[in-house]
């Protein structure tokens, strides 16, 4: 990843970039995110300006910045939701808006607008997971479907009617089963997420998220309105998945959580004004030129 | 412009049509449309005799085999009582109620100038189909606009409201041909005016929107629980929007029948909202939902046929009244609190593993 250049007083530090954790292009292995020089803004002003990101399979990278400083919507330049004015967003290699291969990605948002008053239990939440795998659609990517489509093309092959209207295999099934195990929630498989705390809806889209087999999962700010006690089991969900081998990118404004729990930050504001090891970004005084004041970040229980 | 100088303007548009012009289309519409109005010719036959036999059986006076129309309405309203909630269900859940009403709005647009189109071209189409046309038009315009302006939802609903019965006063208010005559049936609906050729038109209805939404149900749910993280997942939602709004369109032109212009929105609400506050699962509302509006348009036109009153209106009290219920019930439920809060289980990365209990 590189920092930006600017133009104006709040230039980026370059030399703020750790040697060994800098320059896009520059690490191994593949790129999972790659968002180069991208600006974007909703308006003539714009919300994010010549933003370049890298992030490389298993890594965990959180995003932090002020309100209004561009995080959700680089999160959704880089998924495709929203196309660059300038720059270009990847996912895997691909265009990020033309990326079709979306059982790769998960993502959690936050638990407020989660379901509302929806009747629908865990289980129907975390089956959406498969739903990119299912269905018509997805019949031209399995060959076993088409073969026997071919064989018998007015055959009433279980497999090939499940595919046609959408019903779970045993896979499928067994794969939702597994990621509410994963997340600790099949005692809670049944309920209606809308009577579940906001730390176990947070659970729930998670396991939604690894039924899909998602290899990056996207975060933003996740643990807004859940309890202490339940954000630190989230993180530590979170961690562990990681280690797995899963990459993470976590929007977030819990700057302590980010300090505790992530590999590597992004502080934005409008321009990437730091990008480096968790450790660096605490010593360094990017996070009082991108908020604009004297802060700085209290670590170590405090 | 007064109204005599628009009735003018568009009888003078009209007359320099040539509806001679028309006749290879009639013909190609033709060749397609009679083989299917034949066969849903052939299903309404086959339903006759089944409610001649439920008459047989019961002595149910409406059903008496005298009453052709009353079949005919039973049957659209075993339709609408499948179709509405169906799509209702996406509908509420997405904070969409009301976009029944203003497509209803539009569909008596629709309706309208199918009147007038007949009335003033003798064009011999019927009302409802033209109904199905404008309303779906109308359909994409709501989303368009909500797209485009980036308006609140409701906000696009209204101006299509309006404007759909803005249309629909103008047109009748030209009064070419004695439109005013007959309006009153598709505002307030009416069991006795279901004819044959609209049965046909509410089957064709009924297969596209069960068809579509059981193809399509995995998606529609996901857009409607959670529109960003479907579109992550490589959904089209603007596409689902719109096949939903579109669906909405034609269950509105097919319940308007018995339900009215004014009524017909409540068939997609009520008996979804009366679900919800019984149902444990998505799955199970559907289900409910559907069973709901059944007895609401069975008890309905029931009570519609032998207190000789309106049945869009009965219909809508008697959902109603079920709602009440269910939302008494619903209530009755979490006061019993039969649910005993589980454990959490425990975070294990290693699928292998079974969870554990009460670490977190």
């Amino acid at each position: 990843m590189s920092s930006s250049e600017t133009d104006s007083g709040t230039a980026v530090d370059t030399n703020e970039q750790p040697p060994g954790a800098t320059g896009r292009g520059e690490r191994g292995g593949d790129h999972v995110v790659d968002v180069d020089d991208v600006t974007f803004g909703y308006t003539a002003t714009p919300v994010v300006e010549d933003v370049s990101l890298t992030v490389e399979s298993g890594e965990y990278v959180a995003v932090v910045g002020p309100n209004g400083s561009g995080k959700s919507t680089l999160m959704q330049l880089m998924l495709g939701l929203l196309r660059p004015d300038s720059g270009t967003a990847r996912l895997f290699g691909e265009r990020a808006n033309r990326f079709d291969d979306g059982e790769r990605i998960g993502y959690v948002a936050q638990n407020a607008d989660a379901g509302k008053e929806m009747p629908i239990t865990v289980r129907e939440v975390v089956k959406m997971g498969r739903f990119a795998h299912i269905g018509f659609g997805r019949i031209g990517d399995d060959q076993s479907l088409v073969d026997a489509l071919r064989d018998a093309p007015l055959g009433t092959s279980r497999d090939v009617l499940d595919a046609v209207f959408g019903r779970l295999s045993a896979s499928d099934w067994a794969a939702v089963d597994d990621a509410l195990e994963t997340v600790g929630m099949s005692a809670f498989a049944d309920r209606r997420i809308t009577k579940l705390s906001g730390g176990q809806r947070q659970r729930a889209f998670i396991a939604r998220a690894l039924a899909s087999e998602a290899d990056l999962l996207v975060l933003d700010e996740p643990t807004v309105g859940v309890d202490a006690e339940s954000v630190d089991a989230f993180y530590d969900l979170l961690a562990a998945l990681n280690d797995e081998g899963i990459t993470v990118v976590l929007i977030e404004h819990d700057l302590g959580a980010v300090v505790e729990h992530a590999d590597r930050v992004v502080c934005l504001n409008r321009e990437v004004y730091f990008d480096g090891p968790t450790d660096e970004f605490v010593e360094s005084d990017a996070l009082a030129r991108a908020f604009g004041t004297e802060a700085r970040l209290l670590t170590g229980g405090n | 412009m007064s109204a005599d100088l628009l009735a003018a303007f568009a009888g003078s548009l009209l007359a320099a049509l040539d509806p001679s012009l028309l006749l290879p289309l009639q013909g190609v519409v033709g060749t397609v449309a009679d083989p299917i109005f034949g066969a849903l010719t052939w299903v309404l036959e086959q339903w006759y005799w089944l409610m001649d036999w439920v008459y047989y059986f019961t002595r149910l006076e409406m059903l008496n085999p005298r009453y052709r129309f009353m079949h005919r309405a039973v049957l659209v309203g075993l339709c609408i009582g499948v179709m509405a909630p169906l799509i209702g269900t996406f509908l509420v859940h997405r904070q969409l109620a009301l976009i029944g009403d203003a497509l209803a709005h539009t569909a008596f647009a629709g309706v309208a100038v199918g009147l007038f189109l007949n009335a003033v071209i003798d064009l011999g189409v019927s009302p409802y189909l033209t109904a199905v046309v404008v309303a779906m038009i109308a359909a994409l315009f709501i989303e368009l606009i909500s797209e485009v302006t980036d308006a609140y939802n409701d906000v696009s609903m209204a101006i299509v409201l309006s404007t759909g019965f803005a249309l629909g006063t103008t047109l009748i208010s030209l009064n070419a041909g004695g439109l005013a005559v007959g309006v009153n049936q598709f505002l307030f609906g009416n069991l006795a005016t279901v004819s044959p050729r609209s049965a046909a038109i509410l089957l064709v209805l009924f297969a596209v929107v069960v068809g579509t939404v059981t193809l399509t149900r995995n998606q529609l749910l996901y857009v409607t629980f959670d529109e960003t993280a479907a579109a992550v997942s490589g959904i089209p939602v603007n596409w689902y929007n719109r096949i939903t709004v579109m669906l909405t369109a034609m269950v509105v032109v097919g319940a308007m029948q018995i339900m009215g212009v004014i009524l017909v929105a409540a068939m997609l609400v009520v008996p979804v909202a009366g679900a919800t506050q019984v149902s444990r699962s998505f799955s199970e509302s559907l289900v409910v939902s559907v069973v709901l509006a059944e007895l609401a348009v069975l008890l309905g036109i029931g009570v519609a046929f032998y207190g000789g009153v309106t049945a869009g209106g009965v219909i809508v009290l008697v959902a109603v009244g079920i709602y009440v219920c269910a939302v008494a019930l619903g209530k009755l439920q979490s006061i019993r609190g039969d649910q005993v809060t589980p454990d959490m289980g425990s975070i294990d990365t290693d699928t292998d593993a079974s969870a554990g209990a009460g670490d977190d």
